[in-house]
């Protein structure tokens, strides 16, 4: 015991404060790797095998994973076999024992359509034009076809044939991309992969959002966290001058400060449910009665939307705010207020001319940490107005062009939504990683633009505070 | 033994009663309260126009507060109350009728340290006379020259006039703060300490400043050191615990006190 506590003295302590610092940036690490791979792997085209087993079954697809057999020994592995208009199933586990031969034919094609997901199987042949294309040609006139508008892909019918020998006829208009992985170079490969990325960046989300992408989402989220830092920065800003500037410093406004430090620990739920009461169901229930009673019963603003989240969340992040606004016209030497006033200026010419511009890193900083905040919330959003799928974006070429009053979608409700209400959910996993990975980078994104401003704003100066 | 020593009394006191042509600052019977607690008491005290008039005295003896108090600085702070009067040119600085603002321009202020404001050079000059009347670009070039100028900064700034203030060093901040309160062509200069977080040769030139304003301006000097008052200032005025003890010339304040407590102080006898 007296030798631990020497011990301890003498140098542990360095050590175990550099451990908890290395073990912290270790985990970071390790949910960045995980992520990124998880997440960007999802778009590599990925091999497809084509397995005949022991009992003269085919199975053809992606093999996805492999996990020790439930009851026997050995493994047996995850297949994605898409085709679910055949036969109504998208994965199959086979048992690695029953595999009898293992290929990777090269005319193996993985085709994305608009309805039942995804194909895999063999290109038979084309139909154009009264005239058939079959064999390496009908593949070559695919691809070719695909860079065509819609309408015009029409014309074109495929015939497909799956690896279990079924054929089925397909329009070229109502597929989206066809790919032979096992036929492509690496080069390609890494092609399809920024497609597949772009895509996903690009996109809205199809099939119950297991496929496509979350465009609508991220834009959600932008748009709601800008919403929301307008009507923050200036109420927290005004606020914190008040308390700092203007207010007579005693018991009561040390009251405030800690109501409002006590604030921010308030859980997000909370703000969520009071967002509910009293912005939808309070206000919005007003505002439709008096100027939208034409539409009732069905609510305009009376239900959760686009102005009522971005409401709820700059309360939530008010406090942090006001805080860090606080804390930065704390730091303003009074000599520098007691200047401008020397000068001859007011009270209001002293706090716009000096004080608000010194403060402005502080407040970036607080506007950062609220945007951090807000971007990656979701309990609340639930309650005020976020939509698993939203049919309209909150922002279009219609007057208003900015409809405050509808549903939009959040990038960490999509997160949850597609993790545990997609009707499969082996799909969804990738798809969770990768989005995941975008709300991880959208904030990361967001904290750099306010960091460089701050930085820039220091630099102008040539300060250090 | 010293304390017993005998005071000449019958040395005649010098005029320090300016006629009303030559009084800039008229104190009268001014008194001022921290929260209640005394800061000045009855202080009757007259400056003489363009002339330096340097307050000594030990630490919180009250010079620092009855400046602050010729700027009406003391308004920002809630809890300080005053009673008696100050006049400026024959108008009392606490008339319902005066403009605080316009006052504060009228009676500039330079502080301890240099509070240059985070922008540039040319913006700090041209701080107190944006608050002002609009000014065409030019005239107010031509002010911001003569204010640099005249606190003997020209020279050192003019390729660069919108380099960071924050990027000068010590010494010419403090003329930089100077230059922008000359720009407002203030009647009055009221200078708290302006030299003592600068380096000897900074000071110099602060103090070579003030002997040069003198002809422009009335400057009133705040300094706990007894060389430099005795260099740069015409009048004397020593304060302790609040109370005027003695104000006369400068002259005869250092080489001829009439009480035996400023002979202490400025020789360094007292705590």
């Amino acid at each position: 015991m007296k030798r631990l506590k020497s011990a301890l003295r003498q140098g542990v302590w360095p050590w175990l404060c550099a451990g908890s610092v290395a073990l912290s940036l270790l985990m970071l690490g390790a949910l960045l790797a995980l992520l990124l791979t998880r997440g960007l792997g999802h778009f590599w085209p990925a091999t497809l095998d084509e397995v005949t087993l022991a009992n003269g079954d085919i199975v053809a697809g992606e093999a996805v994973r492999e996990l020790p057999l439930p009851d026997q020994a050995g493994n047996e592995r995850l297949y994605f076999i898409g085709n679910r208009d055949i036969d109504d199933v998208r994965w199959r586990w086979v048992a690695l024992d029953s595999i009898a031969q293992r290929t990777q034919p090269a005319t193996l094609l993985r085709l994305e359509r608009r309805t039942w997901g995804d194909f895999i199987g063999y290109l038979e042949a084309v139909d154009v034009n009264g005239q058939r294309i079959t064999g390496q040609d009908a593949w070559q006139q695919v691809k070719q076809a695909l860079r065509l508008p819609t309408l015009q892909r029409a014309q074109y019918q495929l015939t497909l044939r799956t690896p279990q020998g079924q054929t089925l006829r397909q329009s070229l208009a109502t597929v989206l991309s066809a790919e032979a992985p096992n036929a492509m170079s690496v080069g390609q490969k890494v092609q399809t992969w920024g497609n597949g990325i772009w895509q996903f960046l690009s996109q809205g989300p199809r099939a119950a959002n297991t496929q496509g992408g979350v465009w609508p989402a991220i834009f959600g989220t932008m748009l709601m966290v800008i919403l929301m830092s307008v009507m923050v920065t200036p109420f927290g800003v005004l606020a914190a001058i008040y308390l700092n500037e203007i207010a007579h410093q005693g018991p009561l406004t040390r009251l405030v400060r800690i109501g409002v430090h006590n604030l921010a620990g308030v859980p997000s739920i909370v703000y969520g449910v009071f967002g509910l009461g009293v912005f939808v169901y309070g206000i919005g229930g007003s505002l439709d009665e008096w100027f939208f009673d034409e539409a009732l019963p069905s609510p305009t603003f009376g239900t959760g939307g686009l102005l009522w989240a971005s409401l709820t969340l700059a309360l939530l992040t008010l406090p942090v705010v006001i805080v860090a606004t606080e804390e930065g016209l704390a730091r303003i030497p009074e000599a520098q207020r007691e200047g401008a006033v020397a000068l001859g200026a007011t009270r209001l010419e002293m706090i716009t001319r000096v004080v608000l511009p010194m403060t402005m890193p502080a407040m970036l900083t607080g506007v950062i940490l609220a945007v951090a905040r807000a971007a990656g919330e979701v309990a609340p959003l639930m309650l005020v107005g976020v939509a698993k799928l939203a049919p309209q974006m909150p922002l279009d070429g219609e007057f208003p062009y900015l409809h405050l009053e509808r549903k939009f979608m959040h990038l960490g409700y999509h997160l949850f939504d597609t993790a545990f209400h997609g009707e499969d959910v082996q799909a969804a996993i990738p798809l969770v990683y990768a989005t995941a990975l975008l709300l991880v980078l959208l904030v990361l994104v967001l904290n750099l633009t306010a960091i460089l401003l701050r930085h820039h704003l220091r630099r102008q100066r040539g300060s250090e505070c | 033994m010293l304390a017993s020593r005998h005071v000449d009394q019958t040395t005649q006191a010098p005029a320090t009663h300016f006629p009303a042509d030559q009084c800039c600052l008229n104190i009268e019977q001014f008194n001022l309260a921290y929260a209640g607690k005394l800061a000045l008491q009855a202080l009757t005290l007259q400056v003489p126009r363009h002339r330096v008039t340097a307050f000594i005295g030990p630490s919180g003896c009250g010079k620092s507060t009855l400046l602050r108090a010729i700027n009406r600085l003391h308004d920002l702070n809630g809890s300080v109350t005053h009673s008696g009067s100050i006049s400026l040119e024959g108008h009392n600085i606490h008339d319902p009728g005066i403009n605080v603002t316009e006052l504060r321009r009228r009676v500039g202020m330079v502080f301890q340290t240099p509070n240059p404001f985070p922008m540039s050079i040319y913006d700090n000059v041209a701080f107190g006379l944006r608050l002002q009347k609009r000014l065409a670009k030019r005239q107010r070039d031509d002010i911001i020259e003569w204010a640099l100028t005249s606190a003997a900064l020209w020279d050192e700034v003019k390729d660069d006039l919108h380099r960071s203030a924050w990027r000068l060093s010590g010494g010419q901040q403090q003329r930089l703060v100077i230059a922008r309160t000359l720009a407002v062509q203030p009647d009055v200069l009221l200078l708290d300490e302006p030299a003592s977080a600068l380096d000897p040769i900074s000071t110099l030139k602060i103090e070579e400043l003030i002997r040069n304003l003198k002809s422009q301006l009335t400057l009133v000097l705040v300094t706990h050191n007894m060389q430099q008052a005795a260099r740069v200032s015409d009048y004397t005025a020593f304060l302790q615990e609040g109370e005027l003890v003695e104000y006369g010339p400068t002259d005869h304040v250092f080489t001829n006190p009439r009480l035996q407590r400023t002979e202490n102080y400025i020789t360094g006898r007292m705590a």
